[in-house]
């Protein structure tokens, strides 16, 4: 290109598109709004509506609730109770559409497009890039509720319904299978992976494909407020813009602090558990404050040195952990359930997932539409994440490995951890699991095969290296976000951010506890499904503008 | 003495290496060396391009308009970079392997309390690099 063009382009601010992609035309800079220069000794680049306004929300919630720690606890009880009830057809309705739209794209020619434009090379390789993408989405969870789920739903589909003045007063999902063990098996796991599969990657794919394509390939800043783009046109770099930027703050910082809640109780628990550490509030902040000065030293690292490695780590741990469970476990039954669950769940997962007229509300209120409040909140984190580590590949080769790859993997870790523990209560008469709270099947479960106390440790170190990569690259997504899009701003605001996620952390489990944490998820997981829902229009409205690969 | 200066470069903040660039160009008058401008990019749109190609770009018509500039024979390099914050310094050392530089001139700023903890790029090049580095501090 000629120097004479490039001024031309300089002047008008527009560039012409470089390559095979539809870069949309916009006066806007990235970086325009943004405060930047020397502050208080500290180098810094931020957006200065979207940061103040977020961080000083924020510190505002975090000093009430640590202020008011025994009043909070009731309000926060009561919104999440209300929210549940109120809300689950639209969180369950929402997800169905996400999935829907993230399948049904891998099927048409629209799914040629390359992330990137048509010349664009991937920046990882296939399992810097898997494994990121699988230590983003699940974390935790998976480690919290890989065996008290499935136990759960078990259970509650043996006992059977129950009924009191019209309304289901069990927690068994759809007509339960009273008394009828094998049956109930089959449902418990295919409820459990219908939390854990098509649904939470659907509405990942969703987020993490509108903003790479509106990234990559439209030339917009890497903020959820691009892709309202094809709706709100150049007033989505106003005060609506704006709002949309805070609302994802808001939602990624509560649905991390959700995740990291629940690995603190954990690793907390299991200390106790194994090594009799006192667990209470105490060793729960130690912890958190610990395993946020290890996340301070990744985000420093960066993306590559930091996060992916941390990343792989996990996955290799976290892929130890599952062999020997598959392998000191019942092998046989383990695989064979692989199928059979999977076969359950896909005759399930139509009634499952329907939002309207269920009759098992607990199951679907407190169960489903959390699960899905919680993804959606969190969604931006994860789906930001995967945008910015997978340009270079196809929109199908991207939904494959966001949607079917992680499914199955999920799919055989319940399998694995679950199907063991029911296969304990069940087959060894090792009740002690069912007994056990929660946060302690885990390692009761991994206690009865052999070598536990290894096993467990690694349990336990696992969760922190979790909340690790989750911490981390939650902070370069805020970050980005409140930096208008910039992914190169000094580092010590990605420092700040990590700090104030451990704090959430820190202010909900003390101020309310797992109910403090569930009732933020959902209220901040409201209004982002109708973001996200329009994402979906923009979606296919920028794919339909974008030239094709053959 | 020297035969090829390796120059990392800001696009977004050309006013604040204003002197790097004065000092690389006399260096290299002197010298009769290269000039070869550094930058790293990410792959998301920034405030100079919106894509790295368009980056490019950028870069080499700078390299070349600094070029006439000055004289002398200038090349750009542009590397791509999913967190430029962070890869910065690993990047501007296997750049001067890369390019056979013998000199790197980069601007940085005055030394403070907070280089204990997070030390500049100019530092971490200096300790990891045996070419010879000349960091250029703000008038």
């Amino acid at each position: 290109m000629s120097d004479e063009k490039l001024d031309e382009q300089n002047s008008t601010g527009v560039p012409a598109p470089e390559g095979p992609s539809g870069l949309i035309d916009t006066d806007y800079v990235i970086g325009q709004d943004n405060i930047a220069g020397n502050r208080f000794g500290l180098e810094v680049d931020l957006h200065g509506k979207v940061f103040t306004f977020s961080g000083l929300i924020i510190l505002a919630f975090v000093i009430i609730t640590l202020a008011l720690q025994n009043e909070v606890g009731p309000v926060f009880e009561s919104t999440r109770v209300w929210l549940t009830e109120n809300l689950a057809w639209f969180f369950l309705g929402g997800a169905n559409i996400f999935v829907l739209v993230a399948l049904g794209l891998i099927f048409t020619p629209l799914a040629n497009v390359r992330l990137g434009g048509a010349h664009a090379t991937p920046d990882f390789t296939y399992a810097g890039w898997f494994a990121m993408l699988f230590a983003a989405g699940m974390g935790i969870g998976l480690m919290y509720f890989g065996v008290s789920e499935p136990l759960s739903h078990f259970g509650t589909s043996m006992g059977g319904t129950s009924m009191e003045g019209g309304a289901r007063t069990d927690w068994a999902p759809l007509g339960a299978a009273a008394g009828d063990q094998d049956a109930a098996i089959s449902l418990g796991m295919a409820a459990t992976i219908f939390h854990w599969g098509l649904h939470p990657w659907g509405i990942y794919a969703v987020v993490a494909l509108s903003l790479a394509l509106f990234s990559f390939n439209k030339g917009l800043p890497l903020t959820m407020r691009s892709v309202f783009y094809p709706v709100l046109g150049e007033r989505v770099w106003g005060w609506p813009g704006h709002v949309i930027d805070v609302i994802a703050v808001f939602a990624t910082l509560f649905g991390l602090a959700t995740s990291l809640g629940l690995g603190a109780q954990q690793a907390t628990v299991g200390l106790g558990y194994l090594f009799g550490v006192p667990s209470g509030d105490t060793t729960m902040v130690l912890l958190i404050i610990g395993i946020t000065i290890i996340a301070l030293g990744s985000v420093t690292l960066g993306v590559d040195k930091g996060v992916q490695r941390l990343s792989q780590l996990n996955m290799g741990l976290a892929g130890l952990l599952l062999l020997f469970v598959i392998l000191a476990g019942p092998t046989l039954l383990i695989a064979t359930g692989f199928f059979e669950y999977l076969l359950s769940y896909a005759k399930n997962v139509l009634p499952l997932s329907n939002p309207i007229g269920r009759e098992d509300t607990n199951f679907s209120q407190g169960w489903t539409s959390f699960y899905w409040a919680w993804w959606i909140s969190w969604s931006p984190f994860v789906g930001m994440f995967i945008a910015r580590v997978s340009r270079g590949r196809t929109v199908r080769e991207f939904l494959i490995a966001v949607l079917v790859i992680p499914t199955v993997i999920s799919v055989l870790w319940m399998t694995a951890l679950g199907g063991t523990a029911i296969d304990q209560v069940v087959n060894k008469g090792l009740d002690s699991v069912s007994a056990a709270s929660g946060d302690v099947q885990l390692f009761e479960m991994l206690s009865n095969l052999p070598l536990g106390l290894i096993t467990s440790s690694l349990a336990i170190f696992l969760v922190i290296v979790f909340f690790v990569t989750s911490s981390d690259s939650g902070s370069l997504v805020i970050d980005a976000i409140t930096a208008g899009g910039k992914v190169d701003s000094p580092k010590p605001q990605r420092m700040f951010w990590a700090i104030i996620e451990g704090a959430i952390a820190i202010a909900l489990l003390l101020g309310g506890g797992l109910s403090a944490l569930q009732a933020m998820a959902l209220s901040a997981g409201f209004p982002l499904t109708l973001v996200l829902l329009v994402a979906c229009y923009s979606i296919i409205k920028g794919l339909m503008s974008e030239p094709r690969a053959a | 003495m020297f035969n090829k200066i390796l120059v990392p470069v800001d696009l977004a903040h050309i006013d604040a290496i204003q002197r790097a660039l004065s000092t690389s160009a006399d260096l290299a008058r002197h010298y009769e060396a290269e000039v070869c401008y550094l930058a790293v990019t990410t792959s998301t749109p920034g405030t100079v391009a919106r894509t790295p190609e368009e980056y490019q770009h950028k870069l080499e018509a700078f390299a070349s308009g600094q070029g006439e500039v000055h004289g002398q024979s200038t090349s750009a390099r542009c590397i791509n970079s999913p967190d430029p914050t962070a890869d910065l310094d690993d990047v501007i050392l296997k750049s001067i392997e890369a390019v056979g530089a013998d000199l790197v001139v980069m601007a940085t700023h005055l030394p403070r309390h907070l280089d204990a903890v997070m030390p500049s790029h100019g530092d971490r090049i200096a300790s990891h690099t045996d070419v010879s580095v000349f960091l250029v501090r703000p008038a």
